[in-house]
């Protein structure tokens, strides 16, 4: 074993030496943190959604189911339930099929690859409240450029205009052009993370399959569908799971594009949660409202698991 | 023949990296245009919204850097962010090296374990968590940033950290040991002068992660004066129902831009961690 307890060492030193008590001294820290600061408040948000406590008086007194009884009978929280599997799987579908055509784009060699590498990553690597600051200028009702482009083409703001007369299409006042704008700046916002994700995948497939491929003559769909795809399907599901993760329990799109209107039509599990327990300060409500993330979240986790004993059989 | 579609192949590719490059990039593009741009030219639906139809100006970045708080928003974040990147290492750093030396087939369980407390989200913990800041006396100020954000940075961190730690070979610090040095000597001596780069990561995350942060941010802090750029932009610089779409184009995209940079540089390191090896 170790050397040290061969040699002549004081003894402290030796004692302190021994992996029995170092290890777990060197551990302690990050579990103490993880225990206190993610462990203890999950179990909070148990006792509070199982109580009336609000910010006014954060005492825990139980009632039992009622705030789930209270939000399963409330039109707002079965709203914003549809919203969040909508939002989640449209622009995570979307996501799939944008990042496997951007990804082989991307592991071919071209000029100026690095630039567009950059701008491409930026969605993700800036900080999301900013970006979407600048889409909720793009949207804006008066000024969008959009809405500009329509116009001069001559689509909308003239009689009989394929998007109507009005000057403007209203991208956040409508419900249903405010969902799908909230759609395309989550989609915006996942892609890069999807693509870089595939692209590793894609650079580890071994080239000699692949020219072993082109020597027999397969064809470019034929390869895509018979080697690659199959190839990346583990590498695929671990940016659908991420993408889903981050997505169905974010809320900042949503905040700041529309704060979940117009009437709550782009309202979502995450920012009803924020609503209801902080700004309202009902903690117990917002707190059985967030709980509902939490099947998605032990779904991920579990699929998580699963690629890492795969890896350890590997 | 080959010529034609070789020639077709780059077409396809030069086409598909246009059109994404304009996707991803054109909110940036529009916050550029904006910052420089003359409020009369700017507020002017029949002009081309996509160039400059008059002379440039400084005016935005001017209100942005002396008539908002976005200075200080930029100060906060630097701190809380610094202030993360302290407390991380000191967590993170131990940890992955106990779990990765000593812990065997234990350890890697633990540490996935470690890794999938970063998948918890703000959105199901901000409740409870605003109590507990309150708890401390931190309500309203960087303090529970400080105190919070490392409950994402710490598991994150501790995972990409083993993963350096392990590529290290045990050999070299039994010499060590052998040379005299306590475990701790060895590690501090031998084992993170090897894990330069790892560390590296470490403190780029934890800032990049810290800075982008948004929901507990909001949650927590409502003073404007202890905002950071995160929230202090999309919140602040919005009176009412009036924009300041210059300044706040212009603080978009000042505050984005070098954390964009930063992070591009270290991404692989970030996605190896995030595959956990399901690419090899």
């Amino acid at each position: 074993m170790d050397a040290i307890e061969t040699a002549p060492k004081a003894h402290f030193r030796e004692y302190w030496d021994r992996r029995r008590i170092l290890a777990p001294v060197m551990i302690s820290p990050a579990l103490l943190y993880i225990v206190a600061l993610v462990g203890f408040p999950f179990v909070l948000a148990i006792l509070y959604s199982l109580s009336d406590a609000t910010t006014g008086n954060p005492s825990i007194h139980f009632v039992g189911l009622r705030n789930f009884a209270t939000i399963l009978h409330d039109p707002v929280f079965i709203r914003s339930l549809e919203n969040t599997f909508l939002f989640t799987f449209v622009s995570q579908a979307l996501v799939v099929v944008l990042s496997s055509i951007l990804a082989l784009a991307l592991s071919e060699d071209f000029r100026g690859k690095q630039v567009v590498r950059f701008l491409i990553l930026l969605p993700w690597t800036a900080p999301i409240s900013l970006g979407a600051i600048g889409w909720l200028w793009i949207f804006d009702s008066v000024f969008s450029p959009m809405d500009w482009l329509l116009r001069a083409a001559g689509l909308l703001g003239v009689p009989h205009g394929f998007f109507g007369a009005d000057s403007n299409l209203y991208w956040l006042g409508r419900p249903i052009l405010a969902m799908a704008s909230v759609i395309v700046v989550q989609t915006w916002r996942i892609l890069p993370l999807a693509t870089v994700i595939l692209l590793a995948g894609i650079s580890a497939i071994p080239n000699e399959i692949l020219d072993a491929a082109a020597v027999d003559g397969a064809s470019f769909w034929r390869r895509l569908f018979q080697i690659e795809i199959p190839l990346l399907l583990p590498v695929i599901s671990i940016a659908v799971l991420f993408g889903v993760v981050f997505t169905f329990t974010d809320m900042t799109v949503v905040y700041v594009l529309t704060r979940g209107g117009p009437i709550n039509s782009t309202q979502v599990l995450a920012s009803w949660a924020f609503f209801v327990g902080i700004e309202a300060g009902d903690l117990g409500q917002g707190a059985a409202v967030a709980l509902f993330l939490f099947p998605v979240l032990a779904g991920g986790t579990a699929l998580v698991l699963r690629f890492a004993r795969r890896r350890e059989v590997a | 023949m080959a010529d034609f579609r070789k020639l077709r192949k780059q077409a396809s590719i030069y086409g598909v990296a246009t059109f994404f490059t304009i996707f991803c990039a054109f909110p940036f593009y529009w916050m550029l245009i904006t910052t420089f741009k003359r409020d009369s030219d700017l507020f002017n639906p029949t002009n081309d919204p996509f160039i400059l139809n008059a002379a440039p100006t400084l005016d935005h970045l001017r209100v942005l850097f002396f008539h908002t708080l976005f200075l200080r928003y930029l100060l906060n974040t630097f701190v809380v962010g610094a202030a993360v990147v302290i407390i991380t290492l000191l967590v993170a750093v131990p940890a992955a090296y106990s779990l990765t030396r000593w812990a065997g087939r234990w350890g890697e369980g633990l540490g996935i374990g470690i890794f999938l407390t970063y998948l918890v989200p703000p959105t199901l913990l901000f409740i409870p968590l605003s109590r507990v800041v309150a708890f401390f006396g931190l309500t309203e100020s960087i303090g529970s940033l400080i105190l919070v954000y490392p409950t994402f940075t710490i598991p994150f961190c501790t995972w990409l950290l083993m993963g350096f730690f392990k590529s290290i070979p045990p050999d070299i610090e039994e010499q060590a040991l052998i040379d005299g040095y306590s475990r701790l000597g060895a590690l501090v001596k031998v084992v993170l002068p090897l894990s330069i780069s790892g560390l590296l990561t470490v403190v780029v995350f934890a800032f990049t992660l810290s800075m982008q942060e948004f929901i507990y941010a909001l949650a927590f802090i409502s003073v404007s004066a202890q905002k950071t750029v995160s929230i202090g932009v999309p919140t602040e610089l919005v009176r009412g129902d009036v924009f300041r779409w210059g300044p706040l184009m212009a603080a978009a995209l000042v505050a984005s831009i070098p954390v964009a940079i930063l992070y591009t540089f270290f991404l692989d390191r970030f996605i190896a961690g995030f595959t956990m090896g399901a690419i090899k």
